[in-house]
């Protein structure tokens, strides 16, 4: 089996359509470990991906005014046992576009593995870019992953983010994402993550509310069972004349598992206003009761609150 | 009346908590197929009884038995209840975060039907093509979540259906199509008992029970009964019973 052969196995595995990667209306991106297999150009978008020694950089422009129709496509993942896979990428949304990524990142037979992300996203005036991504880790938590982004979203901007890590071993996740919003901005971060065994959850989600009339909502929703851990760090900061943030996290603990949850808000502004509200520990009684009074037994109803809170 | 026509029958159930009785002694047989109400002041004990008799967590009778359809079912737990055919609509219904309306009210279902799902959101004045890819969760009314709550026990079939104060909250529909959605139960087999402080509630009833401080205190003709309600009940100065969502939350 040949390398993009072997990754779009594993594209498939994690929720993806390999005919989407094929087709030629559809801008992609396949990189297994530090090794560039596909890239696929559509008009008003360039990318370039360059192995690095250690590595792979990618430059993503979209011009200014572009509407991309169909979302890009990226596939992002290590086959073997072990190995590093480092990925550099900046993202540059031009004035008044818009586009939508759909990421997949898979590690099927991760022993050993390390997926690192270092991105700068820029959303120009008036542009909105999506980026959803998901992640398989297979079943024995030998991955650790990094992904880590600074975003800037100029005036008018819309950016989108999805984070989802819900099937198999989490293994270790330390998300950071820091995103400064300026006038009229939005920025939304939702991250979804279900760790089990020994599996280690960190979410951390800053969001810099600097021009007015800037929105801003963190979101995310973990669930932890067994002996796993996690830990979300939600900062939101109103530096502005009618900015308004808000930060909402449900943690679900089973078991031995052990959850925190940090909200920090940070108002510059009189006129900003950012709220919080944060929710952890075991599934709520009523809801379990519930769907135990239809006749479903407890393992069952807390299965569907928590996928069902985790968007599956 | 034989005992085969009596499908939920509750002998002598006590209940203390917070060393305070809040169910004294609850006798009270339902008819198969029939809609029986229980009406009281808040705080008479009508909660704590539907609680009770689901099983809920914390609610665990010091004394008295259940029977369900000749099986006494007093030490199951909840989901065993509900496997053997009783349900409760809470009075004011839980929400799920990303659970679709069509698949809550399949839930339920011995089989789950879309036909039947349909049928349920129509019985309760809710249009299947706008709500059954809803989810049922903040993004619906208050009143929305109780008429959802409704189609899915009229969905399930369940032998019986506890509807706790189905009225409160409900703002397009009226009195007579929960009425309607009542009898349509009933005449597809499911007894009702049906909780209410409102006397025009209680009148769909084909029989009534007054609670009063953790007792059933007169059974019979609803119309009789709520004219004792209307004439007889005033707040007592007794210490009040679990009546409200905050204490079934705590508990």
């Amino acid at each position: 089996m040949s390398d993009f052969e072997a990754i779009l196995k594993a594209y498939e595995k994690s929720g993806g359509n390999p005919e989407f990667l094929k087709s030629p209306k559809m801008a992609s991106l396949v990189i297994s470990g530090n090794k560039v297999l596909g890239v696929n150009r559509i008009p008003g978008l360039s990318v370039t991906a360059e192995s690095l020694p250690d590595g792979v950089q990618v430059h993503l422009t979209i011009e200014p005014g572009t509407k991309v129709e169909l979302p890009v496509h990226l596939c992002f993942g290590v086959i073997p046992a072990e190995g590093v896979q480092r990925i550099l990428s900046d993202f540059e949304i031009g004035e008044g576009a818009s586009v939508s990524f759909m990421a997949h990142c898979t590690f099927p037979n991760a022993v050993k593995v390390q997926h690192i992300m270092e991105g700068t996203i820029h959303v120009g005036k008036n542009a909105t870019m999506r980026y959803d991504e998901t992640h398989y880790h297979g079943e024995t938590g030998g991955v650790v992953v990094l992904p880590k982004a600074q975003v800037v979203v100029d005036e008018g901007g819309r950016y989108y983010s999805g984070f989802n890590l819900s099937k198999g071993r989490v293994g270790k996740m330390e998300f950071d994402y820091v995103v400064d919003v300026a006038a009229d901005g939005v920025a939304e971060l939702v991250a979804r993550a279900m760790g089990y065994g020994d599996d280690e959850i960190i979410v951390r989600e800053t969001i810099r509310l600097n021009g007015k009339n800037a929105r801003g909502l963190a979101k995310s929703r973990v669930a932890v069972r067994e002996h796993a851990h996690s830990e979300v760090i939600g900062i939101t900061e109103g530096n502005a004349p009618a900015a308004r943030g808000h930060m909402d996290c449900v943690e679900i603990v089973r078991d031995e598992a052990v959850a925190n949850a940090m909200p920090i808000v940070h108002v510059t502004n009189p006129q900003a206003q950012v709220t919080h509200e944060a929710a952890i520990g075991t599934v709520d009684k009523k809801e379990l009761e519930t769907l135990m009074s239809r006749g479903l037994d407890e393992e069952a109803a807390v299965d569907i609150i928590v996928r069902g809170m985790l968007g599956e | 009346m034989p005992s085969e026509d009596i499908v939920l029958k509750i002998v002598d159930l006590c209940l203390t908590r917070d060393e305070r009785e809040i169910l004294r002694g609850v006798t009270l047989s339902l008819e198969r197929g029939k809609v029986h109400a229980l009406l009281g002041l808040n705080g008479s004990g009508k909660s704590t009884l539907a609680y009770t008799l689901m099983g809920s967590a914390g609610y665990k009778p010091d004394s008295g038995e259940v029977w369900l359809d000749g099986e006494e079912i007093t030490s199951l737990d909840i989901a065993e209840r509900g496997k053997r055919g009783l349900t409760l609509a809470w009075q004011e219904p839980a929400r799920f975060e990303g659970l679709t309306v069509s698949r809550y009210i399949g839930l339920g279902m011995s089989r789950p039907d879309i036909g039947r799902v349909r049928e349920a959101l129509d019985a309760v004045a809710l249009n299947p093509a706008l709500y059954l890819t809803r989810f049922v969760d903040d993004s619906l009314s208050g009143g929305e979540r109780k008429r959802v709550e409704l189609a899915a026990i009229y969905a399930m079939r369940p032998k019986v259906a506890i509807l706790d104060e189905p009225d409160s909250g409900i703002d397009a529909m009226t009195l007579s199509d929960i009425g309607r959605l009542i009898h349509r139960l009933a005449e597809e087999g499911t007894t009702v008992l049906l909780i209410s402080h409102r006397n025009e509630v209680v009148e769909i009833a084909d029989l009534a029970s007054l609670v009063c401080e953790g007792r059933v205190m007169a059974t019979g003709d609803p119309t009789i009964v709520c004219d004792t309600y209307s004439r007889w009940c005033r707040p007592c100065e007794l210490p009040q019973a679990v009546e409200s969502e905050a204490d079934y939350e705590r508990l």
